[in-house]
C-alpha cells in the first residue's frame, strides 16, 4: 500500500506500464512508434535519406554556403506552409496561398516602388490585403456553405488575375537593391557572436520552462519529467543547434529571415499547443459538432483560421519578393502554392484535420527546398523537381493514411 | 435534502406543425433520485431531452426549477440553471485527451493554460465518480465506449449542475460497460443530483431508477415506482395495450396457474 500511496495521483492505475527514467520513455517512444503515433521521425528519417543521397551525387550539396542558401530559400514558402498548417488544422484547405501571396507581393512592389511610399507602409498594406481576403473566404464559408476547396480554387485563379492587373503593363516591379527589404532578406545576418547567444539562451529557456512545469506538477501530486530528462533534452538542443550554427556561421551564417521564420514557428507553435484559441482549432478539427456544443464558436475558429492563413501567405509573397529583389507575374505562380501545401502535409500535418504543428512547416519545408536544391545542383531542371517533390508528397499523404489506419487500430485517433 | 424536488415540468406542450409531439406532459425528479423516462419511438422522449437541455422551447407548460418557475431558451440558460445533458453521441473530440475534451470551451487561464491545475480536478471528478480510466493523457480515441460515456458524464458535472440529464446511457454497451455506467449512475444519486434517464432498456430501468415515468404518443402514460413495478405492466404502459406477446404470455401462465 504504500508503494501506491507514494506514486503520482495520474500513475496509480494498475494497469498502467511505469515507463521511468530514460530507459522507460525510450520503451514509450517505441510503443508510440509502433501503434502509428509517428510525429516528427518520418520526415526527419526522410531528411537524412535526401541529404545522404545528395550529398553522395554532389559534395558541394552539404557545404556550408548551400545549407545557408537553403535556409534562406525556405522561409517565404515556409511561411505560406505555417498558413496551411492552419487550414489543415480545423479540417479546411486553402489552394491559393500561391496567388494571394503573389498579389500581396505585387501590392507591395506597386505602392513602394510605383507609388514611391515608405516600404513599412507598402508591407502593412499588402499584409491587410492577406487578412481581407480570408475573411472574405470565411464570410463565403460560413454563411453561405461554400466548401473551402472550391472558395480557395477561385481564389487561386481570381487573385493571380488581381495580381496580374496590379502588376500592370510592364509586368514586372524590380525593388532596389538598397532598400530595407531587400537587405533583410539578402544580405542581414546575425552575427556570429549573436547566433550562439540566441542559441544557449534557447536551449536555457527550455530547460526552465520544462523545470518550473516538472515542479507544478510535482508539487500537484502529478508524475513529472525527472530534472535528469530535462538536462538531457536542452543539452541535445544546445549541442544539435549549436552546432548547426557553427556550421553555417562558417560561411554566411544564419540569417535574419530565417530567424524571423522560426521566431513565427515557435510563436504559432505556443498558440497552438498553450492556449485555448489553438485549443479550440484542434477541437473543431476533430469533431465540429463537439466543439459546437462544448460552447466554442466554430465560425470564429474557421474564420481565425482562414484568416491566418491568408496573413501567412501575404507575409510570405512580401519575404519572395524581397529574396528575389523583384516581383513579376509568375511571384507565387507555379509550384509555389502546392510546394506549401506538401510542406505542411509532409511535416506531419493530416489533411484529415485535427493533427498537426507548427513544426511540421519548417521540417517539411527543409525537405522541400533540400529535393529542389539538391536537383538544381546536378543540373537537373524542374521537370525532375516537380516529379520528385510530387512523389514525396504522394508517399508523405500515403504515410498518412497508414498511419492514421494503423493508429484507429490501435485506439488513438 | 433528498426528496425535495429539483426540477418539476408541469402540463409540457410541444407542437411540430401539425404534430403534438408532447402534449400535457408532468415531470418531476427530486434531489437524489433517478427517474427513468421510458417509452416507444415517437413518445416524445427525445423532445422532452431537448427542452431541458433548451434546444427546444415548449409551446406552453411551465418549469420548476428548485423553488422558482424558469425558462430554458438556450443551451447555456439550461447550463446556468444547474441542469447538465449528455446526449447520446456523447459529442467529444476523438483527437484530444481526456482532460482536453473534460474543459473543452472553459479551459482554465485561457492564455497560458494551467494544464496542471485541470489535469488534478479531472482526477478528482474521475475519482469521485470511481470511473476506471488509466490515465487522463490518453485520447478519447483509445477509450471504450463505457469509459467515454464516464467522461461525457464527467463534463457534465464539471459545472456543479443540479440535475443531469442522460439521453440513452447505456445504448450501444457491452455488458460490463453498462454496468460500469450503472454504478455511475448511483454515484450521481449519492452525491444528491437529480437524475433523469432516457432509456429502452427495461433491465437498466429496474436496475437504477426510483421511479419510471412512461411517455406514450406525446402524453405521461403513468408513473410507476421501479421497485414494484414489473417488466410487462411498464412494456404494457409504454404499448398501450395489452395485446402484446409479453403481456399474451403472462396471461396464458397466469391462467395456467390459476386452472
Amino acid at each position: 500500500m504504500t508503494d501506491i500511496q507514494a506514486r503520482p495521483t495520474d500513475r496509480l492505475d494498475e494497469r498502467l506500464r511505469h515507463d521511468d527514467g530514460l530507459r522507460g520513455q525510450a520503451a514509450a517512444w517505441g510503443d508510440r512508434l509502433r501503434s502509428g503515433d509517428l510525429g516528427a521521425l518520418p520526415v526527419v528519417a526522410g531528411l537524412v535519406v535526401i541529404w545522404g543521397v545528395f550529398q553522395a551525387l554532389n559534395p558541394i550539396f552539404l557545404s556550408s554556403a548551400n545549407l545557408v542558401n537553403l535556409t534562406m530559400e525556405s522561409v517565404p514558402v515556409g511561411v505560406l506552409a505555417l498558413g496551411v498548417v492552419c487550414v489543415l488544422l480545423v479540417g479546411q484547405i486553402d489552394l491559393s496561398v500561391g496567388s494571394v501571396s503573389g498579389l500581396a507581393a505585387a501590392i507591395t512592389a506597386v505602392l513602394f516602388v510605383d507609388q514611391g511610399l515608405p516600404w513599412w507602409i507598402a508591407v502593412l498594406a499588402a499584409v491587410a490585403a492577406g487578412c481581407v481576403i480570408g475573411w472574405v473566404y470565411a464570410q463565403v464559408f460560413t454563411r453561405l456553405g461554400v466548401p473551402t476547396f472550391v472558395i480557395t480554387l477561385a481564389g487561386l485563379l481570381g487573385f493571380l488575375g488581381l495580381q496580374l492587373y496590379v502588376l500592370g503593363a510592364q509586368g514586372s516591379i524590380n525593388l532596389p537593391f538598397d532598400s530595407a527589404l531587400v537587405d533583410f532578406a539578402q544580405l542581414a545576418f546575425v552575427p556570429p557572436w549573436l547566433s550562439y547567444v540566441l542559441v544557449v539562451l534557447a536551449a536555457g529557456g527550455l530547460f526552465a520552462a520544462g523545470a518550473r512545469r516538472a515542479a507544478a506538477r510535482r508539487k500537484a501530486g502529478l508524475s513529472a519529467r525527472s530534472v535528469r530528462g530535462l538536462v538531457v533534452r536542452s543539452v541535445a538542443v544546445l549541442a544539435g543547434v549549436g552546432a548547426i550554427t557553427a556550421y553555417l556561421n562558417q560561411t554566411r551564417g544564419v540569417g535574419w529571415m530565417f530567424v524571423l521564420f522560426l521566431v513565427l514557428v515557435l510563436v504559432l507553435h505556443y498558440v497552438l499547443t498553450r492556449t485555448s484559441f489553438g485549443r479550440s482549432f484542434h477541437a473543431v478539427g476533430g469533431n465540429a459538432e463537439a466543439a459546437r456544443r462544448a460552447g466554442i464558436n466554430v465560425r470564429t475558429v474557421y474564420t481565425s483560421a482562414l484568416v491566418l492563413c491568408t496573413t501567412f501567405a501575404a507575409v510570405g509573397g512580401i519575404l519572395a519578393a524581397a529574396r528575389l529583389a523583384a516581383v513579376n507575374q509568375s511571384t507565387g505562380g507555379g509550384d509555389v502554392n502546392l510546394n506549401a501545401i506538401a510542406a505542411a502535409v509532409i511535416g506531419g500535418t493530416s489533411l484529415f484535420g485535427g493533427r498537426g504543428t507548427a513544426f511540421s512547416a519548417l521540417l517539411g519545408i527543409l525537405v522541400i527546398q533540400s529535393i529542389s536544391s539538391g536537383l538544381t545542383l546536378l543540373n537537373l531542371d524542374s521537370s525532375f523537381r516537380f516529379m520528385v517533390t510530387a512523389a514525396v508528397l504522394l508517399l508523405a499523404v500515403a504515410l498518412d493514411s497508414v498511419a492514421r489506419r494503423s493508429r484507429a487500430s490501435h485506439g488513438k485517433a | 435534502m433528498a426528496g425535495t424536488t429539483a426540477l418539476a415540468l408541469r402540463g409540457i406542450t410541444k407542437t411540430f406543425g401539425a404534430v403534438a409531439a408532447l402534449t400535457e406532459v408532468d415531470l418531476e425528479v427530486g434531489r437524489g433520485e433517478v427517474v427513468a423516462v421510458v417509452g416507444d419511438n415517437g413518445a416524445g422522449k427525445s423532445t422532452l431531452v431537448k427542452i431541458l437541455a433548451g434546444v427546444h422551447a415548449p409551446d406552453s407548460g411551465t418549469i420548476v426549477a428548485g423553488d422558482r418557475e424558469v425558462t430554458i431558451p438556450t443551451p447555456a440558460a439550461a447550463h446556468q440553471l444547474g441542469i447538465a445533458t449528455v446526449f447520446q453521441d456523447l459529442a467529444l473530440c476523438e483527437n484530444l485527451d481526456v482532460v482536453e475534451n473534460l474543459f473543452l470551451g472553459h479551459e482554465v487561464r485561457r492564455l497560458r493554460l494551467d494544464e496542471v491545475a485541470m489535469e488534478v480536478r479531472s482526477w478528482e471528478l474521475l475519482r469521485q465518480l470511481s470511473a476506471k480510466i488509466p490515465s487522463v493523457r490518453i485520447p478519447v480515441a483509445s477509450l471504450s465506449g463505457g469509459q467515454r460515456q464516464t467522461v461525457a458524464i464527467a463534463r457534465s458535472l464539471l459545472a456543479d449542475p443540479q440535475v443531469v440529464v442522460l439521453d440513452e446511457p447505456t445504448a450501444a454497451l457491452g455488458v460490463a460497460q453498462t454496468a460500469e455506467v450503472l454504478n455511475l449512475i448511483e454515484r450521481l444519486r449519492e452525491r444528491g443530483l437529480g437524475v433523469i434517464m432516457i432509456s429502452h432498456n427495461m433491465a437498466d430501468v429496474q436496475a437504477v431508477a426510483d421511479t419510471v415515468a412512461v411517455l406514450r404518443l406525446g402524453r405521461n402514460n403513468g408513473v410507476f415506482p421501479a421497485r414494484e413495478v414489473s417488466t410487462e405492466d411498464l412494456i404494457a404502459a409504454i404499448t398501450g395495450a395489452d395485446d402484446n406477446v409479453v403481456a399474451q404470455r403472462a396471461q396464458r401462465s397466469n391462467e395456467r396457474a390459476l386452472s
